[in-house]
């Protein structure tokens, strides 16, 4: 993949009302990726959007387009477009002049014009709409509409806010997939914002997860996955068990009353760490001294798999598994060291407190912030 | 049974509309088609001489005779006959008609182009600017229409407060009052408000996200102007138009007291048909209905640039 910086964000910071939205947000995005922006409501995800569609004017930080500041370029003179999470058709024209409008304001030849809005329109699969009004499309095809406008105007960057947000789940995973095909078949870069990790899981190149203004992770979705790296993140994308533990030493970790081996290393001796594991990484065996042992409560259907929850002295198991133990049985707990990831602590308040601290320090200074790795 | 007990529902204000609006509407329409003539015993037209000479003569008789009061039957009567005479009359006050539509439509104008920025930028305030702003807008309404239009005589005077203001720099006076300025001038201050709140909710309704959609697709602010925000108020506009031209065009209070009597309006000529000396409401019909026709036409011109929109599928 070609690694051009096409957008980059240094040291960004914004603030509402005396609220800070953003704090500190420090972002490479390549030219041809497809970045997702993942987080909880109020993370400040759209924000970051709206700076770089120029919507948003940061109050410190520079946003740059292939090098080139443009904090200061209006939206209409910016090389991206974007796809509003409603859509924001224009309710006045109809499909095809929806879908020409950019085209129009640059003046090409009515000729030129056709050709791409029947392209654009091929490519979102909404060939034979032109002269229908946008208001009678459903909320699938309005979505449509929106993507073939905004790319009519062949941007390097497309911005997507929350676009699937209002469509129901199977038009929802089309849609992923059919987005997907567009990026990769248009060759351009898609920044694409949702609360939704799965579909931050299934489409992207590049997770960024985001919560109270910072970014707490950049990676490839399977990082994101497989090595978060805070509880936060651990919790956010997708379902885990998360317990407090302390590494002895490296690729030994004491947690729920037991040595266990796991791969982690570099940590301080005795440090208090977050021990994560994953509910379908767990397989119930036998009881036995040599797993956790504990006591079923509850098992719920969930379709492709039970939700088991097994009491083990104080610490509650979540644990994903097509076989469903009975409710009161003993059951044992087994996972392999692979299974374990290892976290720093973030959440102890103590922690937490200091790198509250540390961020309000460097916003006071203007220096730049660094992101939470 | 859904569909009767609607109808049903309907009918007071359907009655209402029969007894206030369609009746009194007929009613125009057959007095400005008929007029009173004098006529003999067996209906024959007499001219107003003729009549005056009959009446004259029988007069004559009765005293003679010495018939009481209450026996004089006279053979004159009056009908009422079809006539496109008051029509044709109106004819001869064209020039007045022609001036008031010219008037109106100079002030509506005036009050689209004050009151459609004012109303754009109230409609991108904050909520509670917003509410504000239109309490503003609307304040001068909740004062008495005379009262308002009182003020602006003793400001327009000759020894009013702007020429004495203006005298303080030796400048003026001017001639303010009684012109056609001062009329247009009432118009726009009486209806200003008629014309930014039809404006002003259409605007609203507007989505930032959908002016922010063709700044991303590359529109200045004067073409996001221009091909969103106008063609989407079209509605607001035609209605502040009708809410400004149909009153405007029908005042006579305004032009008495800011016009002088020099510059009638086909109001005071309506007013002067019905309640002044000219008493004549065949004529006052007659009028009425030549100027509702041209209003009618007006509208329909403004209806028409609505209708573009609609065929282009815009549901609002």
């Amino acid at each position: 993949m070609d690694k051009n910086k096409i957008i980059e964000l240094k040291g960004i910071f914004k603030e509402y009302n005396g609220e800070q939205v953003l704090k500190g947000i420090d972002l490479d995005i390549h030219d041809k990726e497809f970045v997702t922006f993942l987080g909880p409501s109020g993370c400040g995800k759209t924000t970051t959007l709206r700076i770089i569609g120029g919507f948003v004017t940061p109050d410190s930080g520079d946003v740059l387009f292939n090098g080139r500041r443009v904090n200061d370029v209006p939206p209409y003179k910016r090389a991206v477009n974007t796809v509003f999470q409603k859509y924001a058709l224009f309710p006045h024209l109809n499909v095809y002049e929806n879908v020409a409008f950019g085209l129009r304001l640059k003046k090409e030849k009515e000729s030129v014009i056709a050709a791409k809005v029947a392209e654009m329109l091929d490519l979102v699969n909404l060939r034979g709409f032109e002269k229908r009004s946008v208001s009678l499309l459903s909320g699938g095809q309005q979505q449509r509409v929106a993507i073939a406008r905004a790319l009519c105007n062949e941007p390097k960057v497309l911005l997507l806010d929350e676009p699937l947000g209002a469509l129901d789940l199977q038009l929802r995973k089309e849609m992923q997939i059919e987005l997907k095909k567009i990026q990769q078949r248009l060759e351009i870069t898609f920044i694409y914002v949702t609360h939704d990790q799965e579909e931050a899981l299934t489409m992207s190149d590049t997770v960024v997860v985001m919560n109270g203004g910072v970014i707490q992770q950049i990676g490839t979705p399977q990082d994101i996955y497989n090595e978060p790296v805070n509880a936060f993140v651990a919790k956010f994308i997708g379902e885990s068990n998360i317990l407090p533990g302390i590494m002895h030493e490296d690729y030994k970790v004491e947690f729920a009353g037991d040595n266990f081996e796991c791969v982690d290393k570099g940590f301080r001796h005795l440090e208090p760490v977050d021990v994560v594991i994953r509910p379908e990484d767990i397989t119930i065996c036998p009881p036995s001294d040599k797993v956790i042992n504990g006591l079923v409560e509850s098992v719920l259907f969930k379709g492709v798999h039970y939700e088991i929850m097994v009491r083990a002295y104080s610490d509650l198991w979540k644990i994903h598994s097509t076989k469903a133990p009975e409710v009161g049985s003993v059951v044992g707990i087994d996972f392999t060291p692979e299974d374990i990831h290892i976290m720093r602590k973030m959440e102890s308040s103590e922690d937490y407190a200091a790198l509250e601290h540390l961020n309000e320090q460097r916003a006071g200074t203007g220096e730049e912030a660094g992101t939470v790795e | 049974m859904n569909n009767l007990r609607s109808r049903l529902a309907a009918t007071p204000y359907l009655a209402w509309m029969i007894i206030f609006m369609v009746v009194p509407l007929a009613l125009i329409v057959v007095f400005a088609f008929t007029t009173t003539v004098p006529c003999d015993a067996e209906g024959n037209i007499l001219t107003d001489e003729e009549a005056y000479l009959i009446q004259e003569e029988e007069t004559l008789i009765w005293e003679e005779q010495g018939t009481p009061e209450e026996e004089r039957v006279s053979a004159v009567s009056e009908k009422t006959i079809f006539t496109v005479q008051n029509i044709l009359e109106v004819n001869k006050y064209m020039p007045t008609m022609l001036s008031s539509i010219w008037m109106a439509l100079v002030a509506t104008v005036i009050c689209l182009l004050i009151g459609y920025p004012l109303a754009y930028m109230i409609s991108r305030m904050h909520f509670v600017s917003q509410k504000m702003m239109l309490m503003l807008v609307m304040l001068p309404m909740w004062m008495n229409f005379l009262l308002r239009t009182y003020a602006w005589m003793t400001l327009l005077e000759r020894n009013g407060l702007i020429n004495r203001f203006l005298g303080l720099f030796g400048v003026g006076p001017f001639n303010m009052i009684n012109t056609q300025g001062a009329v247009i001038l009432g118009m726009i201050y009486n209806y200003l408000p008629f014309m930014i709140l039809p404006l002003y909710s259409v605007m609203t309704k507007i989505e930032n996200t959908t002016i922010e959609a063709a700044q991303d697709l590359g529109a200045n602010r004067l073409t996001v102007m221009w091909r969103v925000v106008v063609p989407l108020s079209v509605p607001g506009i035609n209605s502040g138009i009708t809410a400004v031209f149909i009153p405007s065009v029908s005042t006579f209070i305004i032009s008495r007291m800011l016009g002088g009597g020099t510059n009638m309006l086909i109001g005071d000529l309506i007013d002067l048909q019905f309640l002044g000396n000219a008493y004549n409401p065949n004529l006052g019909s007659a009028i009425s209905l030549v100027l509702m026709v041209f209003i009618l036409l007006c509208m329909s011109i403004t209806n028409a640039f609505d209708m573009e929109d609609k065929e282009g599928g815009m549901l609002l």
